[in-house]
Parts: C-alpha cells; sequence; structure tokens
C-alpha cells in the first residue's frame, strides 16, 4: 500500500531509556476511518509508542510521518496542532469545572474581554448532541458518571484535533453498557472519517471495535493484521509469544484429599472492580491466578486482603464467617501481601533492611510490644540468611538494594509474621534470573510447610511450575479453574483466550 | 443548587442570623452607621482577602499578605514624609515593588517546584524584615492629599459614613468577582486548582497564570498597605502582623475549598463581613475580651471545614447511581 494512504505514521521508531531498548525499529501505520487497536503486554512498548506519537517523548532513531510529511512533534500540545488528540484512561478534564468549561478551556467565546458564557454553553450543547449526550452544559463535570466525563473528553479531543483520535485504555473503569454506549461514539467518529488508535486489555472489545490490530512484544513489532483473519487464540499468542504446544505439566500432585479448607471465598466481589466468584483456598495449596493484564488478577488479591474491601458475597476464615473490611483486618486473620509494584506500595526505600522485614510484625504484635533491636537484627538476620538476601548490611537502606533483593525483604517481611495466607502479585517481575529461581524455590517449600498461597503472575510457565491450581481472570470474572493436567501454558492461553467463544470472532 | 454553592450560602444564612440575634440584643446594631463601620474598619482585610481567594482557588497559600502590608505601609509612609513624594508617586512605586515581589514568589514556586507555602513563608520575614530595616518606629504621614481622602464620604441616613476606603473595597470585590468568574484568567485559576496536571495538559499556560495569581496576590496586598496606611495615616512595620490569617479565614468562612478548585470572591466578602461582625458585637457588649473574636474565628473556621468535608464527600460522582447516559 502506498505511503499516502496513511494519516498518521511512523517509520523504524527506537526509543531507548538508559541501556534498556524500549522501542525497537517499529512500524506503524493509521489510516483514516479505521479503528486501530494496539495491543501487547505491560512493557511492550504500547506507552512508549503512543507518548512518541503525541509528542510526549521524542524518538532517538526512525520518523514520525503525518499524512505522508515528516513532523517533529514537541509535546501534545503541539501535536493537536498537526490533529492529534488523545483521551487517557484517567479523565484528564477538571472535575471542578462546568461541563462546558471543560469542552471549550482556553478557547472560551468571548464578548467586549469577557467569557460569553451563553455562547458558549448554547456551542456545548450543539457538540454535546452530535454525541447524544444531553446534559446541561453548565452542571459541574464531576458530578457526571466516568463514562460521560469520556465522551466529553473524546469531544474535547475531536473538536481541537479532528484527525487522529487516541484512545488509551478508555473503557478500564467503565461497566457494560457504558462500554457499549463509547463504543457508539467511537463508530460514528469512525463513520465521519477519524483515524482512531484503540488500546485495552479486553479482547472482547477489541474484537467489538477494531478493524486492524498491531500487536507489540518487548519493544518489537510482531505484527500488523487485518482482525478478521484473526482468532482470539491468535491474538493472545501473538501477545505472549507462547505456542499453544503442551510444554510440561507442573509436578505438583493435586492431592486427592484436600487439607483442611483455610479460606472460603463465595460470591465474593466488589462493583467495578470484580464480578463475584467462589474460590475455596486449603492450607498447603498455591493457587496461580493467570489472566492479561487489566483482568482483574491484582484486583481479586486487593479484595481478598481487605486493601478494597468486598461490596458483596461472604467469607469463611478456618470455617467461621468474618468480613475483611481493611488491611488491618486481613493481617489479624494471618494474611499477608506483597504487591505488584514494589516501589510505589511494597518498601519503605529510605528505611534499612531490617526495619522493612520487621514493619509487618511490629504492626501485628502493637503499639506497646516494641521489637527492640537486638530482636529485630535477631529476625532480619534470620530472614536475610534464609531467603540469601545480598546486603552488605542490614542497616542500610533498602532502596540501594537490587529489584531481587527487594522482593526478597518483601517477601521476608511477611514471613516474619508467620502468616497462614500469603498473596502475592508478580513477584518475580522484574527481577535477575537468580533471584527469580530463589523466589521460585522459596513458594514451593513454603507450601510443603503447609502454606497458603495465592501467587499472580505473567509468566506462564513459573505459574505451571508451583500452582497446585490456577484459576484464570478474563474482563474482571474468574473464568476458569484449572487442575491437575489442564496445568500447561497451552490450556491457560486458550481460557485466556476463551475457545468458546471462539466461533463467533 | 450547585455544591459549591452550598458553603456560601451557609455562611449568608449564619452571618444573617448572627446579625439578627445581635440586632436582637443591641437594636443600635442595626444602622447605617455600624454598616458604614464595617466596610471603612474591615477594608484593608477584604482587599488583601480577594487576592488570597485567588491564590487558595489556585491551590496554594500566601503567607506574605500581613508582612506586605506593613511593608507597603512604611515604604509609603517614608517616600512620602522623609523624601517628599507626592503620595500617588507613592503608591504607584509601592504597588509596582509589590508586582515584582509576587512574581518573584510565583517564579520560584512554578520553576523551583517549591511549595507555596514554603516561598510565601520567605516572603513574609523577607518583606517583614525588609520594613523593619527601613525604619523601627511608626512615621506619621502628613499630607493635605490624605486629609483629602479622609474628607471623601457620601453620608446615608441615619448617621452612617461610607468612606473612600469602604467603596474602594467594594470595588475591589466587584473587580476580582470580574475577574474569577468572567475572564479566561479566572478559569485558569480554578483549572489549577482542580487539577494541575490536566491543566496543563488542557493547554493552560500554567506559569504564566501561577506568577499572575502571586504578582495579582501582591499586588492587592500592597494596596491593602495603603488603605492601611489611609486608615491609619501612619507606617509603621509591626502592622498588620497575622492579617494574613484572617485573610485565609474569610476566604475559608466565604465558602472556598482550602485545596482548591472551589470558591467564589464575593463568598469571601460575606465571610470578611461575618468577622467584621463578630468584633463589632464583642465592642457592644463592652464586657467580653476582645480574644473572644479569636475563639469565635476558630469556632467558625472548623465549622466550615467540617461543613466542606461533608458537603464534598456526600456528593462525591463515583458513588452516586449509574446515570442514564
Amino acid at each position: 500500500m502506498a505511503d499516502g494512504d496513511y494519516v498518521l505514521e511512523a517509520r523504524g521508531v527506537l526509543k531507548i531509556f538508559g541501556n534498556h531498548i524500549a522501542l525497537d525499529n517499529v512500524d506503524f501505520g493509521l489510516r483514516s476511518g479505521e479503528v486501530h487497536a494496539l495491543l501487547g503486554e505491560n512493557g511492550a512498548g504500547k506507552s512508549t509508542l503512543i507518548k512518541i506519537l503525541t509528542g510526549a517523548y521524542q524518538p532517538d532513531g526512525g520518523s514520525v510521518h503525518v499524512d505522508g510529511i515528516e513532523v517533529s512533534l514537541d509535546n501534545p500540545l503541539h501535536a493537536q496542532t498537526f490533529g492529534i488528540g488523545t483521551v487517557y484512561q484517567e479523565v484528564n478534564l477538571l472535575p471542578n469545572r462546568s461541563v462546558a468549561e471543560n469542552l471549550f478551556l482556553g478557547h472560551q467565546p468571548r464578548r467586549f474581554g469577557f467569557v460569553d458564557f451563553r455562547r458558549m454553553e448554547a456551542d456545548a450543547r450543539i457538540l454535546l448532541a452530535h454525541y447524544d449526550l444531553h446534559i446541561d452544559p453548565s452542571s459541574e463535570l464531576g458530578t457526571h458518571s466516568v463514562a460521560v466525563q469520556q465522551i466529553v473528553a473524546i469531544a474535547r479531543a475531536v473538536q481541537l484535533s479532528g484527525k487522529v483520535l487516541i484512545l488509551d485504555e478508555p473503557t478500564a473503569s467503565l461497566d457494560r453498557n457504558e462500554v457499549e454506549r463509547l463504543f457508539d461514539v467511537v463508530r460514528g467518529l469512525k463513520a465521519g472519517g477519524l483515524a482512531i488508535i484503540f488500546i485495552t486489555h479486553f479482547l472482547d472489545q477489541v474484537f467489538a471495535i477494531a478493524d486492524r490490530v498491531t500487536v507489540l512484544r518487548n519493544g518489537r513489532l510482531i505484527e500488523t493484521r487485518p482482525l478478521d483473519a484473526l482468532s482470539r487464540t491468535d491474538v493472545v499468542r501473538l501477545m505472549l509469544g507462547k505456542d499453544i504446544a503442551f510444554s510440561g505439566a507442573t509436578d505438583v500432585e493435586p492431592s486427592e484429599t484436600p487439607d483442611e479448607v483455610l479460606l472460603d471465598f463465595k460470591g465474593y466481589g466488589r462493583k467495578r472492580s470484580v464480578l463475584p466468584f467462589d474460590l475455596t483456598i486449603h492450607k498447603g495449596e498455591v493457587i496461580g491466578v493467570a489472566g492479561l493484564l487489566g483482568s482483574g488478577r491484582t484486583e481479586v488479591a486487593r479484595i481478598m486482603f481487605g486493601a478494597d474491601p468486598a461490596d458483596q458475597g461472604e467469607v469463611t476464615v478456618n470455617g467461621k464467617p468474618t468480613s475483611l473490611r481493611s488491611t488491618s483486618d486481613a493481617i489479624r486473620h494471618g494474611f499477608g501481601f506483597c504487591p505488584e509494584d514494589r516501589k510505589a506500595e511494597g518498601i519503605l526505600g529510605d528505611l534499612s533492611v531490617r526495619e522493612n522485614i520487621v514493619i509487618a510484625l511490629q504492626g501485628k504484635l502493637g503499639w506497646f510490644k516494641a521489637l527492640n533491636r537486638d530482636e529485630q537484627l535477631e529476625i532480619a538476620g534470620r530472614f536475610g540468611e534464609a531467603m540469601d538476601i545480598r546486603a552488605a548490611s542490614l542497616d542500610m537502606p533498602v532502596k540501594l538494594l537490587s529489584g531481587g533483593n527487594q522482593q526478597k525483604v518483601i517477601l521476608s517481611r511477611w514471613l516474619a509474621t508467620d502468616p497462614a495466607f500469603l498473596i502475592l502479585d508478580e513477584p518475580t517481575r522484574g527481577i535477575d534470573v537468580g533471584a527469580h529461581a530463589e523466589i521460585v524455590r522459596t513458594i514451593n517449600r513454603l507450601r510443603e510447610d503447609g502454606m497458603a498461597m495465592l501467587v499472580i503472575s505473567s509468566e506462564l510457565d513459573e505459574v505451571v511450575a508451583y500452582s497446585s491450581r490456577i484459576v484464570v481472570m478474563r474482563d474482571r470474572e474468574m473464568v476458569a479453574e484449572l487442575r491437575g493436567r489442564n496445568i500447561n501454558p497451552g490450556v491457560i492461553v486458550q481460557a485466556i483466550a476463551n475457545n468458546t467463544d471462539e466461533a463467533v470472532a | 443548587m450547585k455544591r459549591s454553592l452550598r458553603p456560601l450560602a451557609a455562611t449568608a444564612v449564619i452571618f444573617l442570623i448572627a446579625y439578627a440575634l445581635s440586632v436582637a440584643q443591641f437594636p443600635g446594631m442595626l444602622s447605617t452607621r455600624v454598616l458604614g463601620n464595617f466596610l471603612t474598619d474591615n477594608a484593608f482585610l477584604g482587599i488583601a482577602a480577594v487576592g488570597m481567594t485567588f491564590v487558595i482557588i489556585s491551590g496554594g497559600i500566601d503567607l506574605s499578605v500581613g508582612a506586605v502590608i506593613g511593608f507597603t505601609g512604611v515604604l509609603v509612609a517614608v517616600l512620602i514624609s522623609w523624601l517628599g513624594f507626592h503620595p500617588l508617586a507613592a503608591f504607584a512605586i509601592a504597588l509596582g515593588v509589590a508586582a515584582l515581589f509576587g512574581a518573584a514568589m510565583g517564579v520560584t514556586i512554578h520553576y523551583l517546584q517549591v511549595p507555596s507555602f514554603i516561598v510565601t513563608l520567605a516572603g513574609m520575614f523577607l518583606a517583614r524584615g525588609g520594613a523593619s530595616v527601613i525604619t523601627q518606629d511608626s512615621v506619621p504621614i502628613n499630607h493635605d492629599f490624605y486629609s483629602a481622602i479622609s474628607d471623601l464620604i457620601i453620608r446615608l441616613p441615619g448617621g452612617g459614613r461610607l468612606s473612600f476606603i469602604g467603596l474602594l473595597m467594594v470595588a475591589v470585590f466587584l473587580f476580582g468577582a470580574l475577574l474569577a468568574h468572567r475572564t479566561r484568567f479566572g478559569s485558569y485559576v480554578y483549572a489549577l486548582g482542580g487539577n494541575p496536571v490536566s491543566a496543563s495538559l488542557m493547554g493552560v499556560p500554567v506559569a504564566r497564570t501561577t506568577i499572575q495569581i502571586y504578582m495579582l496576590s501582591s499586588t492587592l496586598a500592597a494596596l491593602a498597605g495603603i488603605v492601611f496606611s489611609l486608615y491609619t495615616s501612619a507606617g509603621y512595620p509591626l502592622a498588620a502582623v497575622g492579617v494574613e490569617l484572617d485573610a485565609i479565614s474569610a476566604v475559608v468562612i466565604g465558602g472556598t475549598l482550602l485545596t482548591g478548585g472551589y470558591g467564589f470572591v464575593l463568598g469571601t466578602f460575606v465571610g470578611v463581613m461575618l468577622l467584621g461582625l463578630v468584633q463589632t458585637y464583642i465592642i457592644f457588649d463592652g464586657t467580653l475580651s476582645s480574644w473572644w473574636t479569636k475563639i469565635v474565628i476558630g469556632v467558625l473556621l472548623f465549622l466550615f471545614i467540617v461543613l466542606q468535608r461533608v458537603i464534598f464527600a456526600a456528593s462525591a460522582p463515583r458513588e452516586e447511581q449509574p446515570e442514564k447516559v
């Protein structure tokens, strides 16, 4: 196809952060009147590519073309002058101002130097009518639902740019009806000749709305193809880079007579987060959680730990009904949680290794049983040795340690509280091979000691290696529970892709 | 009613009830004389509070206001009484100095990403220290121009007097209301208070707006200083200590959210009047210590902060029923 076909094009784009290549020679072309889905797991380079196309980053190599002409985009406002508008997942508007002002801020119509509110609101009414949105333009934006705010954001972006619309996970916090509503808007814009890039983690939505799809993996372009030639399984395979060949089932013997039931979740869920699920966890069992990013994996962990309390369903711990309204409830029942984002939610970077290890135990003991320094050193030393934490001293700030060692510190923190149930969210992301093996070994050892665990991971081989059972999440719903022979990457990929809908796709 | 209007309505209702109760006890408080003095006595506070309203709506705070009032008073007095400037020339110089001072604080806040609390605290010490370096004493101003302005009054039926400085405050409030609610600059100020990241992505000139906000606040503080010198016919380096806190109180009591994004300039006017009412009541009573003013202000402030929390938490949009789209 000729170059002239593309409204917006990236040619051989290269982006390097430090010594990490975020985008390696990626080509991307967008035509008018199409919805082009951009897919890839976390770290695949989607957001880097988008930031280059909107001028937030400058490419280290390659070029960006608008209507076939090479351009250099300095920042998102500059990109807007070339007709490129973006709507982000987090609505980047002003909830404290009126709908009309959000549409026209910086471009308000004026009379005698003063903002002409009557005209602005009339203009807003006309503009919103195009989107079939009949709300009072003088009402405060923050009083409307996220879906309405999202449509207002789209209306602003289209009105100010009008050639290319980039939707960066716009549906992440919408429910199903709202997504449909948003898709109607997108279809209308597409019919009007707008070129649309659509980024999402929900495959159903990709198949519902996109014409073509581009898949990135590890900063490389894997494929750009019309969607009607692809099945769901194809897409998942492209994203994860896994062949659906049988690649070794778990070596964990599924115990015929499960041990004592530790936890029993029934109809447990939270609005706008996870649909109700049932799950029974026995002592000495590792439940693996698989699913694409954004499928609700982390949300399940947070609900179980009480970080985002459930608003429906019930839970029993050791057979007794209870409630997990907060993290301290969960800790009291012997839960531990190593979050996904170590830096933001896990480590206390400026405190020492010792303090980081004892902090959860201290929290459990309460104010009046302070651990003295010797006790702290003893505990930290014991776990430092058991977990093979490589630190020059237990008193050095934990932020100076490598990612793998930080992860071991967090794991030690919870192990020090002698938990009955431990939740690990992506425990091996971004750590080196040695530390990786150490953490997998620790998970296996803890299971043998009779601890129950829930481990979330994108690494299918890894989940397969230690899980007694695997639950699969898709679109915030627990869609499958795999045991025994079914625990292999091929079956997981099929479950993620939802083979039953294959015929429809 | 829009939720942002509710705190303002609450303030207005409280003012009317408090005034009615005061009048019931001291019928003399319902007179044009008292109302006229309300304006005159609170003129400098009101003018400074208009600037403070903009700063707080944008999500910042300006602690230098009281010190700028003191500094301006001394500067104007020295220029007129010692150096023989005409008062109008002295006023122009003082306003110019203050505008530069505010711009410098705005530049520091924006470009060095220092919290406004810290920058304006430094500004407060600088201005107060600067005033004391110029002179330690009260410098009287005896100039015909000053007496002429003092004589500019409108007599009201019932013995009341509308003074020039009282009317000036009203004019500043009207100017502030127009600026906040009817201009692009005003919408940028609210945008910064709502979400600075969104604001910059939406094309709000964040740097320029931030600098203009602090220039406006300092310039109005200087105008308040001039008014204060007209009111007292002197300049004193330790004048108006703590006025920034009274101004912040008036702004918050007037319904502006301390975290920024919501508020009304005219709400601040009601806030200033409410503070004035408390003081007048204590003067009428005669037996109460004037420190009761502080206690009442404290209670009012606390009440309004709780009220705002309740209003804004109760109507958080995420928890509402999904609306029809």
